[in-house]
């Protein structure tokens, strides 16, 4: 019918169905991440997380999905209806269109593209509009001050993620993510290119905007940031818009430095879930051990310092590529 | 950079320590013997309340939670016929159990009395006398003070000699 094969029809269904099941996945996994947070902080903070609902405190995450949903869904009358609305949509969205070309094993992964990573710096950068469209449409000074503060945090941090990413690319000779994780079958990246990792990994932070570089949702600095005013469900879709980018930037870590599904005897899911497993707890640990840095020590911190590394490590990275071939 | 990275590893260890948390109701803090707490009327050793309604504790008390009202027995001693306090309004500070000069009213180490509703929290003297000494065991008022009252004349208390004879001249 339609003039398409029935293998066609059973392809493309059996696709959809992986894309919806990897993204489900995902978002369960941030939603997870929720008590996993609260939980470890405790632990690290010398304290019980919440250990009331459930075995563990598990069901905490079914309590607070709950309790967001039946939550008033207020749009404030001064702001900008449609805008207001959006802006939480566009950092799921962007950060879901970025797991799309992570792979996860040899063979599970939505699509693989060519330009995997330009891909995903394209969608890191698509998120920072709905930090200010956020911060614009609620027509809050303080609000706009936050969007306004995280877009330039998160602009800057993002001209040396892309950067830092040029020697992994360099040595894999490839963008695709499948073909770097491929190329880090003799040796993790993370041994020859570990100024690299470490830029990457800051400022993935900063572009998550998850601390110690969180300064637009520090409850002690200008109210709430970008979203003050926002309430319920939409304040739900934010939160989880975050512990998605934690997911995402674990999951680009692992693929791009420390070899992906590569690893002796446990199959190849196994090994994704553990180190990207392992960066998520980092971040936790992160959030419970650092200071958060004034707003000018860290844009001159990334300017000043990182910037500077990161087109250092790619002119040698380059030098050594060129020389050995 | 280095003070950071050391932060973080300092923040790792924690992962050994105990945990701070009393997970109340299942553990009970450590409340010491002189806790204030709920406040509660206390009875003789002979079983009598002690309570003489002689108001010290309302005046004492900052807020104005204690309400007092004094009835007499028919052997002249006092009692209080209702004794309110709203525990709403009760900051237990203990100033009416220093002021009481019967040790009748005390604070006890409880303060599990929440309740939906404030009228509740408003304790009548049933509520509040409790059987026991509470924290004065051998101490009745009566045996050492000096009124005439309840069955003792003048002069027969604990440690208290006769009155003088202030008509005779003899020693």
């Amino acid at each position: 019918m339609f003039g398409v094969s029935t293998d066609t029809l059973l392809d493309i269904a059996l696709t959809a169905f992986e894309t919806i099941a990897i993204l489900l996945a995902v978002v369960i996994s941030a939603a997870l991440l929720i008590w996993v947070e609260r939980r470890l902080l405790g632990v690290w903070q010398d304290r019980y997380g919440p250990n009331r609902v459930g075995p563990f405190g598990i069901l905490q995450v079914a309590a607070d999905m709950i309790k967001i949903f039946f939550k008033e869904d207020w749009i404030p009358p001064f702001a900008d209806k449609a805008v207001f609305v959006i802006a939480p949509a566009i950092i799921m969205f962007t950060t879901l269109m970025a797991f799309a070309v992570i792979p996860f094993t040899e063979t599970l992964g939505v699509v693989d593209l060519n330009i995997g990573i330009l891909f995903i710096l394209a969608m890191s950068s698509l998120g920072v509009y709905s930090v200010i469209l956020a911060g614009w449409s609620s027509d809050n000074k303080y609000a706009l001050l936050g969007a306004m503060r995280t877009a330039a945090q998160m602009i800057s941090y993002e001209v040396f993620m892309g950067l830092s990413l040029l020697g992994v690319v360099l040595l894999a000779g490839s963008f695709n993510l499948r073909d770097i994780v491929e190329s880090q079958a003799g040796m993790w990246n993370v041994i020859p290119q570990f100024p690299a990792f470490v830029i990457f990994f800051i400022a993935g932070c900063a572009e998550i905007h998850r601390a110690p570089f969180d300064l637009p949702e520090a409850e002690q600095e200008l109210t709430a940031g970008y979203h003050t005013e926002y309430s319920g469900m939409k304040f739900g879709m934010f939160f989880v818009g975050e512990y998605l980018g934690i997911v995402l930037i674990s999951c680009l870590v692992t693929v791009l430095f420390f070899g992906g599904w590569l690893g002796p005897i446990l199959p190849g899911f196994v090994w994704f879930a553990l180190k990207a497993g392992f960066f998520i707890v980092f971040f936790v640990l992160l959030r419970a051990a650092t200071v958060r840095p004034r707003y000018d020590q860290l844009m001159a911190f990334g300017w000043k310092i990182l910037l500077p590394i990161t087109l250092v490590n790619v002119a040698i990275t380059g030098a050594i590529v060129v020389a050995q071939s | 950079m280095l003070s950071v990275l050391r932060t973080i590893w300092m923040t790792l260890m924690h992962t050994f320590r105990k945990r701070d948390t009393v997970l109340y109701p299942e553990e009970q803090p450590y409340l010491p013997p002189r806790y204030r707490g709920r406040i509660v009327l206390t009875r003789d050793p002979d079983g009598a309340e002690r309570c003489v309604a002689c108001n010290l504790c309302s005046v004492a008390c900052p807020v104005d939670c204690i309400s007092v009202v004094k009835g007499e027995d028919e052997t002249g001693r006092w009692y209080p016929e209702s004794f309110r306090i709203n525990f709403s309004r009760c900051i237990y500070c203990g100033y009416c159990e220093e002021a009481c000069p019967t040790y009748a009213i005390q604070l006890t180490p409880d303060f599990e009395m929440g309740e939906f509703d404030r009228q509740n929290m408003v304790y009548e003297k049933s509520d509040l006398t409790i059987s026991g000494v509470g924290k004065r065991p051998g101490y009745n008022f009566y045996r050492v003070a000096g009124m005439a009252v309840g069955g003792k004349d003048k002069g027969e208390a604990e440690n208290e000699s006769a009155p003088i004879d202030v008509k005779t001249l003899l020693p």
